[in-house]
């Protein structure tokens, strides 16, 4: 076994200091070392994107990043999406739209979309199908995801 | 039912939001991965990389000595142990072939668990798998149903039987057919995978003797009394629990190995055990599914009329028989017939055993494979005899005045009887909805200008509500706030907020005051789970005739407190008032469940609480019915389809929640398009899986799926259920497959092409360069 490393990251701007074994992957010190367990994995390679986190404001798959890669950097988690009572937009619009049946992709899908929203609040329907496509769902069949994606951008933009 | 001053949510029928959602978006779900127990030890298991093979050692002695590690086990450490018994209760000819929690003496598919590794962290049980050290001498792989059946165990050869249904004089409808119409069909090796990987936590309570496991999910009081016959416990020992489950699609929350192996552990190590499952080995371990093959034949008339069906079939069962035994052949084989009269009909059904992954019911078993093969059987009726394939299907269709219709066919114990419904009124609604012969027109102008764009239609009848009882109980405490517990089961599928609103409606509440319990073994000592589209239909309506006399139970006692009638009183928000005069004396219902409570002096001789427990029993399912439209096109340089356009038709008796109803229909939709074009466990000839990770299995993405059309229609309400629900869970896939591969036929202007799902590019390449 490797020796640990010490590492300090923020998690929601939360400050987290975690010593960590190198080979632990981000989600992993996420969820087991800094207790945030609305990050999900799916599938450990990469593919499905319910891990989904931003780092230093670009969505990540939490799976294939380390622990250490993170060491000094600002990660958001969908547990700091709301602003305490008050639902993110996002987060309403899934809830107004059924974007979500079972969940756990949820969380990937909703960090995913943060970022690009954020990025690019003006993004035209089709590219944010091509983002959204890099996530997988097995409940919803997308169509209510899309709608509620569409549906938060509006928002966010009328919002200024 | 509203009125002017009524600010209540969630009546029958309203598109709500759900309930569940507020810690789904926030990230405070609790998922089993999400739960943690002091000291609790990991397991890892130690998989077959081999096929098929005899046993000769399993050396643990370098993983045992691995730093971390705890214990590390083979079959012979929990030879006590019998194998996974069936959910239906034992089953001496099926029993031979079930499968132990550690393979014993031989391993039967890449992937059957041959050792078990326990560790104080995950990642150590992960290292020491890798130091268990397995001696196999190989045996044959057989990876196809339709091979000679090999030997099994010296007892008896890999068809495990032979399951037929059928009645009337085939031979005499064969012998005065105008013509016999043959097709072979074959349904891909694919399954659920749902989002979230199994997982299982084991924990034993000693100083109460009470066995816990974590991780429960679609059937927890099921295998309940599975593990309590397996373990020998009682049932009272045996608690069972469901968190949060990240799909479940009929795979999920069956019992396997790994949830025998945590239970067992936690008792015997005497620390709880946590087990999570990773996606390659899910894809390897958890149940497969659907893989058939038909060889079907008609007895048609000139017209196209159905005299009789003749279907015999392979089922690719995989390596053992888990929970279910036979389970996909009883349903495919007791529901190929469809929405059609077919007066004469047998199917036989050859369940082997092969060298896969063992297989079971995904979402619309038996139905989605029928479906397929029936349908594609309807096409080439219709290009044989020169008809219109719609016509074909009017003419036999099951009438209206012929409902309902009976059928010496058993699905899962219980005869098949139709409900009521206007096969041909939906189709009708369907067609002009999506303009039929004007997009054939449009279609055929697009092939003459050189694009291969095609339509195709799917029809089927669905089950649900599988009986033969359910209960549920509800409690009102003095706050007014509700708790109904029920025997049922949360995949994702919105059941909590199905069931809040049918309590919401007979109590005259608010939805969201009340709190909808499931998958607790310990709550309630009954419970159907979630399968079979049975959640809504059964537990709902058991739901509904307690809620009803906990509302005559209420009523009761405000009338002699308000000092009228209970009839003259009705529910509004959770507050008792006068019909007559909504604004002049009230009772909340919780200010009447105190009145309720033991030592209250109002309460007279009545039975303490504002409580009640009822039950609902049903005869026969209920047959919900629908059809599929899809409009294709294929790209013929790569193989490629893209589907153009999609259209359900589905009627549902009654909706609970429109939207969740069509979010059920669009999400089966997705895996049955997933099926259709995508989807497939291959493995090579040795037996070796191939599709292991989600870079060979492919789950469709956004891009590949379509915003389909919904006609969601509730002109038949069941006659088998009081509300008049009929289920909705697996509709939106049982005629996806038949409808795609229909309409690709179409598109590529080659009747009868598509005999194999998944149409991949590979496969659809071949037929255009035969053709070419």
């Amino acid at each position: 076994m490797s020796e640990r490393k010490d590492i300090a990251l923020t998690i929601n701007g939360a400050d987290y200091e975690v010593s960590v074994d190198p080979r632990w992957t981000l989600a992993d010190v996420i969820r087991d070392h800094c207790g945030q367990t609305g990050t999900h994995l799916g599938c450990e390679h990469g593919i499905c994107g319910a891990c989904t986190v931003l780092v230093d404001d670009v969505p990540m798959r939490s799976c294939l990043m380390f622990g250490v890669q993170a060491d000094g950097k600002k990660i958001r988690t969908v547990e700091g999406l709301a602003d305490g009572e008050e639902y993110h937009p996002l987060q309403k619009a899934f809830m107004e739209n059924h974007a979500l049946q079972c969940g756990y992709c949820t969380p990937g899908f909703l960090m995913l979309a943060t970022g690009i929203l954020e990025a690019e609040p003006d993004i035209s329907d089709e590219d944010l199908n091509d983002v959204l496509s890099s996530n997988l769902c097995r409940c919803t069949g997308y169509a209510n995801i899309v709608k509620a994606v569409r549906a938060a951008r509006d928002e966010m933009k009328a919002a200024g | 039912m509203a009125t002017a001053t009524n600010k209540m949510l969630g009546h029958l029928g309203d598109s709500v939001e759900r309930l569940e959602d507020p810690p789904l978006v926030t990230g405070k779900g609790r998922f089993v991965g999400d739960i943690n127990f002091p000291h609790q030890l990991h397991m890892r298991i130690v998989r077959s990389p081999y096929a098929h093979g005899k046993i000769k050692s399993v050396d643990t002695s370098e993983a045992k000595a691995h730093p971390g590690v705890v214990a590390v086990w083979t079959t012979d450490d929990i030879e006590d142990v019998p194998p996974i018994d069936f959910r239906e209760g034992s089953n001496p000819t099926l029993a031979l072939f079930r499968q132990y929690a550690l393979a014993r003496e031989l391993v039967r598919y890449v992937g059957d668990p041959v050792a078990a590794v326990f560790a104080e962290d995950p990642y150590t049980a992960e290292d020491a798998s890798e130091l268990v050290v397995l001696d196999v001498e190989p045996l044959p792989a057989l990876i196809r149903a339709d091979d000679p059946p090999q030997d099994f165990k010296g007892q008896a050869t890999t068809e495990a039987a032979v399951v037929e249904q059928g009645y009337g004089d085939l031979e005499e409808a064969f012998s005065s057919a105008y013509k016999v119409v043959e097709i072979e069909a074959k349904v891909g090796r694919h399954t659920g995978v749902p989002m979230e990987c199994r997982g299982a936590i084991g924990r034993y309570d000693a100083s109460r003797d009470v066995l816990e496991m974590y991780g429960a999910a679609k059937v927890p009081h099921r295998n309940r009394d599975t593990l309590c016959r397996m373990l020998n416990r009682p049932a009272s020992g045996v608690h069972l629990f469901e968190g949060h489950t990240g799909g479940g699609f009929g795979i999920r929350g069956e019992l396997y190995p790994e949830d025998v192996l945590v239970c067992v552990a936690a008792m015997r190590l005497g620390r709880p055990v946590k087990w999570i499952e990773d996606r390659q080995e899910h894809l390897m371990a958890a149940n497969h599914s659907r893989q058939q093959i038909h060889k079907i034949r008609a007895a048609v008339e000139e017209d196209g009329n159905i005299l009789a069906l003749d279907d015999e079939l392979y089922l690719d069962q995989g390596g053992y028989i888990r929970t279910h035994g036979t389970r996909v052949a009883n349903m495919t084989t007791g529901t190929l017939p469809g929405p059609y009269r077919i007066p004469v009909y047998r199917s036989i059904c050859h369940f082997r055993l092969t060298n896969k992954t063992p297989a079971a019911t995904y979402r619309s078993p038996g139905r989605c494979e029928s479906t397929f093969v029936r349908e594609r059987l309807m096409d080439e009726i219709a290009t044989e005899l020169d008809l219109d394939p719609v016509a074909v299907r009017r003419r036999n269709l099951i009438a209206l005045e012929e409902m309902p219709w009976h059928r010496d066919l058993d699905v899962l114990g219980d005869s098949v009887e139709h409900d009521p419904g206007d096969y041909a009124g939906l189709l009708d609604q369907g067609l002009e909805q999506m303009h039929w012969d004007e997009l054939q027109k449009e279609l055929a102008q697009r092939r003459d200008n050189g694009e291969m764009v095609g339509v195709g239609l799917s029809m089927f009848f669905e089950k649900s509500g599988l009986g033969p009882s359910d209960g549920a109980k509800i409690f009102v405490d003095g706050t007014g706030h509700i708790e109904v517990v029920t025997g049922g089961a949360s995949l994702g599928q919105g059941f909590e907020t199905a069931m809040a609103q049918i309590c919401a409606e007979d109590l005259g509440t608010d939805y969201r005051r009340i709190r909808v319990v499931h998958g607790q073994t310990n709550r309630i000592d009954y419970g159907v789970g979630a399968h079979a589209s049975r959640a809504t239909v059964l537990t709902g309506t058991a739901v509904s005739k307690t809620a009803q006399a906990v509302r005559a139970k209420a009523l009761e006692m405000a009338a002699e407190l308000l000092q009228t009638t209970p009839d003259a009183l009705d529910i509004t928000d959770g507050v008792i008032h006068s019909k007559d005069n909504p604004s002049g004396p009230s009772l909340t219902l919780g200010e009447v469940a105190e009145a309720l409570a033991p030592t209250s002096p109002s309460r007279g001789d009545r039975t303490p609480y504002l409580a009640g427990e009822e039950w609902f029993n049903i005869d026969h399912q209920t047959y919900p019915y629908g059809h599929h439209i899809a409009v294709v096109k294929v790209d013929g340089e790569t193989g490629e389809v893209e589907i153009e356009k999609y259209f359900i038709a589905y009627d549902i008796g009654r909706s609970i929640n429109p939207m969740m109803i069509e979010g059920q229909l669009v999400g089966g939709l997705a895996q049955g398009i997933g099926g259709a074009l995508y989807e497939e466990f291959t493995y090579s000839e040795a037996g070796d899986p191939q599709s292991v990770t989600f870079a060979d299995y492919l789950i469709p993405t956004l891009h590949e799926i379509p915003n389909p059309e919904i006609l969601l229609t509730e002109d038949f309400p069941s006659i088998r259920t009081p509300l008049g629900i009929k289920g909705a869970g697996e509709a939106g896939i049982t005629g996806a497959l038949a409808a795609v591969a229909a309409a690709i036929d179409d598109a590529i202007g080659i009747p009868g092409a598509i005999r194999e799902t998944p149409i991949s590019p590979q496969r659809l390449k071949k037929i255009l360069s035969e053709r070419a």
